[in-house]
């Protein structure tokens, strides 16, 4: 296996991507911008979350990354390729370093085949082995993440929803990838499920070193499973960082604000804090507004954030899309 | 019936088209269905017409199907000009009534059963292409199908293994339905006087009894009953074939 | 505090072609006047069949209120005839579900579905309906009230559609809202203006909410009172602080583990195996005993009773009651 430079495994460079939408025969073309310059890099062994609210482009982050969609610009490095541009051909063969576990386990099975086949394709599709040792892989498979062997012979109906995204992560390790993007992979389980599930995974990278970009809404668990995390608003990172620098501190109003505003499962915790409550909904991505993105909701904007979009750059240990981030006393205490 | 239809010459060796008694006898006699305007021997005509009449109905609905489902797939699936392509073509056949067009096509070449065959189908796998299409424009973007481009299977297998299993059932639900709407266009061409003259079919002894329906109803009830039959039993295989396709009913 | 609603041995059945399913099985509590009450379970534990229940609109056929009390302002709501029994739904009690769009008709405008609810409970004319619903919408912070209540469903976010359904919810000024997972489906920033809503709306009204939700942390920051539910029976009751700091039933403790992720750094999360036993395959004794790392011989045997650990904490756990005694 070829490795990428510095421990990287996989590399996303100004990420763009935007969509069309239906327009009226004399109205001008309109854009949704799903994603607008994302770049990060995921280390070996590491799991970089990404969180940011429906909208921000996170699950169109994935697909581009999996080139299950085209990005419109911007380059996608897979463990020192540039596979941006492959065909998919040459993009097939490379397909087997990088995996995906989807949110739904009831979406991502196919009814019609057996775990045994669902779990076993992905072998035969980039390994030539005899059927008899393509079996043994499967059942193997099926033990490490903790399923019966037997279940090979079962459907996706018989199974329930954590156990299908047992098998759905078994049918990721087949090939023995580097990468797995993990889309919300416990959102959709009951939450006395999701503990299994992420345990499961952490296991997993321990034993096999594969790195995580793992998407996620559910903030609390994002803290616990990742080393960093980016922010996303609107196609855009707007802060990324260690996930302990960020436990410390935030720096960007949006990570400040959607920090605060997820519950916690603490009665005291929750009466000491303060949330910033945001006014109105996240922005259409059609044509989002021009400067800062988030100024249409941020508590603290000023003149300069309507006339000029704030690049990512460095404060301190971390990257942060905002004018004033970093300076003293700001974002100051609302009142 | 379609057992009756095989099995019809050596259960009741009679030729269709002999004259064995006397014209319009009513059923009940010597000849248990009775006879037609000519003469011949009405149960013979029956079982040799359900041949012709079934081979017809499945055959066209086969070929519709086949040529609907590889058309509807691929436009579904790729999308995009393709697509736009297929459709446009699909749209330029539905527009047509169908039944002009198999008589048109039927009259254009020599009636025979594979040429009415040939223009059944014609004119029926707009309606699968379609329904095809939609079926697998409606999966292509399932996260399962994802799933199996990310792993790397080809576009053909993706086709082929993954999405047609799920799109099929109501694409055979269409296509049983289609049997018996072939079954009918065929009678109707029959009844035109655009049938095979050397075969009997349902559709043609009803065309025959037409000038005697006054005198001689069985004549046309008969058969006529006969293609009801077989077309409401035709529907209920193909609800039975949606069920049992169905491996989530099937466990209960 | 005098309860607004009192539920006694509630028990809904389904019946289905694989057998009767207990789907609600003796559940009794009650909410005080201007109390928020959390139901909280996983899918599977009732919570949202027992809400259903308590406005009788469990569908029949196949599911039954098999047995049971309901009593609401000293009524017991099993007992109404059908025209009181509207008379209570979206007036008295109102109701808030997951998914607004489920609940709005799509072919009518806002101010059509609002006045509606004020026509049938309040009998106001269309001029006071009319400024009412731009009242309704205003308080419960629309922007733009007057264009809004002219719009329809399909033309506004995910949090404004709840946020319209929260203002027919108000419209008649209910006693009780019961809230059926009401912000499970809007994005975390757009729940916790629909949280506030919901608060400040209750201190402002004296309403009495019963939330319902899997979500442990919108229990932690709304509710007064938690009642945990699992396959179809209260497991454990007692005011939020005593639920969250000193949870005696196993199953709470692991819901507990399970969602204070983000204290857990790096290390392994204790999880809770299995999963969620099937209706028609229900172990025999505790229903979580085949799940329940302290389970003892006799768990496996019979059910646990509901009995006080301590005042106000009725716990259904051997385990915790031999504790505890």
């Amino acid at each position: 296996m070829s490795g990428g430079r510095g421990g990287v495994v996989l590399e996303a460079v100004d990420l763009v991507k935007h969509f069309p939408v239906k327009h009226g025969l004399f109205q001008p073309a309109r854009h949704v911008h799903a994603l607008d310059g994302v770049s990060f890099a995921l280390k070996r062994g590491e799991t970089l979350a990404i969180v940011g609210e429906s909208g921000c482009g996170k699950s169109t982050l994935a697909k581009c990354l999996m080139r299950l969609t085209e990005p419109t610009g911007g380059r996608v490095v897979l463990l020192g390729d540039d596979i941006t541009h492959l065909g998919q051909g040459a993009l097939r063969g490379l397909r087997r370093h990088m995996q995906i576990v989807f949110q739904d386990p009831y979406a991502s099975l196919n009814p019609r085949w057996s775990i045994g086949s669902i779990v076993g394709d992905p072998i035969r599709l980039h390994e030539k082995v005899p059927a008899a040792e393509r079996r043994r892989r499967v059942a193997e498979l099926l033990e490490t993440v903790g399923l019966d062997p037997g279940f090979a012979d079962r459907h996706p109906h018989e199974l329930s929803g954590g156990q299908r995204q047992r098998v759905a992560i078994a049918r990721a390790l087949a090939v023995n990838p580097s990468v797995i993007i993990c889309d919300e992979p416990v959102s959709a389980l009951d939450v006395s499920i999701q503990a299994q599930v992420i345990n499961l995974l952490k296991r997993l990278q321990a034993k096999l070193g594969i790195a995580y970009l793992f998407i996620s809404h559910n903030l609390a668990l994002v803290e616990h499973i990742s080393d960093r995390i980016a922010v996303m608003y609107l196609g855009q990172v707007v802060e990324l960082a260690d996930t302990r620098s960020m436990r410390r501190e935030l720096l960007h109003p949006y990570s400040k604000a959607l920090f605060s505003a997820a519950p916690v499962a603490d009665p005291d915790a929750s009466a000491r804090r303060t949330r910033i409550i945001l006014a109105g909904d996240v922005p259409s991505p059609v044509d989002p507004p021009g400067g800062c993105r988030f100024r249409t909701r941020c508590p603290w904007k000023q003149a300069r954030c309507a006339d000029e979009s704030p690049a990512l750059r460095a404060v301190g240990d971390r990257l942060v899309r905002c004018h004033f981030a970093g300076e003293p006393g700001f974002p100051a205490p609302l009142s | 019936m379609v057992a009756l239809a095989i099995a019809g010459p050596l259960l009741y060796p009679v030729d269709p088209f002999d004259m064995v008694g006397q014209p319009s006898v009513p059923p009940g006699g010597e000849q248990v269905l009775g006879t037609d305007v000519a003469g011949r021997d009405m149960l013979a005509g029956l079982i040799h017409g359900g041949r012709v009449s079934l081979l017809i109905g499945f055959m066209a609905s086969l070929a519709a199907t086949l040529v609907g489902l590889v058309l509807g797939a691929v436009a579904g699936y790729y999308g995009g000009r393709i697509d736009d392509l297929i459709m446009r073509t699909t749209e330029f056949f539905l527009t047509i009534p169908s039944f002009v067009l198999a008589v048109v096509l039927v009259a254009i070449f020599s009636p025979t059963i594979l040429h009415i065959t040939v223009a059944i189908a014609v004119v029926s796998w707009p309606s699968v292409a379609r329904l095809a299409r939609a079926e697998f424009l409606a999966h292509r973007d399932r996260e399962y199908v994802q799933g199996c481009r990310a792993i790397g299977m080809p576009d053909r297998e993706i086709i082929l293994l993954q999405i047609l299993p799920n799109a099929l059932p109501p694409v055979i639900v269409v296509s049983s339905l289609m049997v018996a709407t072939a079954i009918l266009t065929e009678s109707g061409l029959s009844f035109l006087g655009l049938g095979d003259p050397n075969q009997v079919s349902w559709g043609y002894m009803i065309g025959v009894a037409r000038s005697v329906l006054r005198t001689a109803w069985w004549m046309a009830a008969i058969p006529g009953a006969m293609i009801v039959v077989t077309v409401l039993a035709i529907n209920l295989v193909g609800e039975g074939l949606n069920d049992a396709l169905n491996p989530r009913l099937k466990q209960r | 505090m005098s309860a607004v609603l009192e539920v006694a041995d509630l028990a809904v059945r389904f019946r289905t072609t694989r057998g009767t399913v207990n789907a609600v099985d003796g559940l009794s509590f009650a909410i005080g006047e201007g109390e928020t009450v959390a139901l909280v379970g996983e899918s599977g534990s009732g919570k949202s069949t027992a809400a259903l229940a308590l406005l009788r609109l469990i569908a029949d056929p196949p599911g039954r209120i098999a047995a049971g009390r309901i009593l609401f302002e000293g009524r017991d709501i099993l007992a109404l005839r059908e025209e009181e029994l509207r008379e209570v739904r979206g007036g008295r009690i109102a109701m808030i579900f997951q998914d607004p769009m489920m609940a709005l008709n799509p072919v009518y405008t806002i101010e059509r579905q609002i006045g509606e609810v004020l026509a049938l409970h309040a009998g106001m004319g269309r001029e006071a309906r009319a400024k009412e619903v731009v009242e309704l919408l205003r308080l419960v912070g629309v922007p733009a009230p007057a264009e809004r209540a002219k719009q329809y469903p399909h033309n506004l976010s995910g949090g404004m559609r709840q946020r319209v359904m929260i203002a027919m919810a108000l419209a008649c000024k209910p006693k009780l809202l019961i809230a059926d997972e009401p912000t499970t489906a809007l994005d975390v920033t757009v729940q916790a203006q629909v949280l506030d809503l919901i608060q400040s709306l209750k201190d402002r009204f004296g309403m009495a909410v019963l939330l319902i939700t899997h979500d442990l942390g919108v229990v932690a920051e709304t509710a007064h009172r938690v009642i945990v539910m699992y396959a179809g029976r209260k497991v454990e009751e007692g005011t939020t602080a005593q639920i969250f700091k000193d949870p005696r039933h196993p199953y709470t403790q692991g819901l507990l583990e399970a969602a204070k992720w983000e204290e857990v750094e790096g290390a392994m999360l204790r999880e809770i195996p299995g999963a969620v036993p099937s209706p028609f395959d229900m172990p025999k004794g505790c229903a979580f005993s085949p799940r329940c790392g302290a389970a003892l011989p006799r768990c496996r045997e019979s059910v646990p009773p509901l009995v006080e650990v301590a005042p106000g904490r009725p716990v259904a756990c051997f385990v915790a009651q031999e504790r505890a005694s």
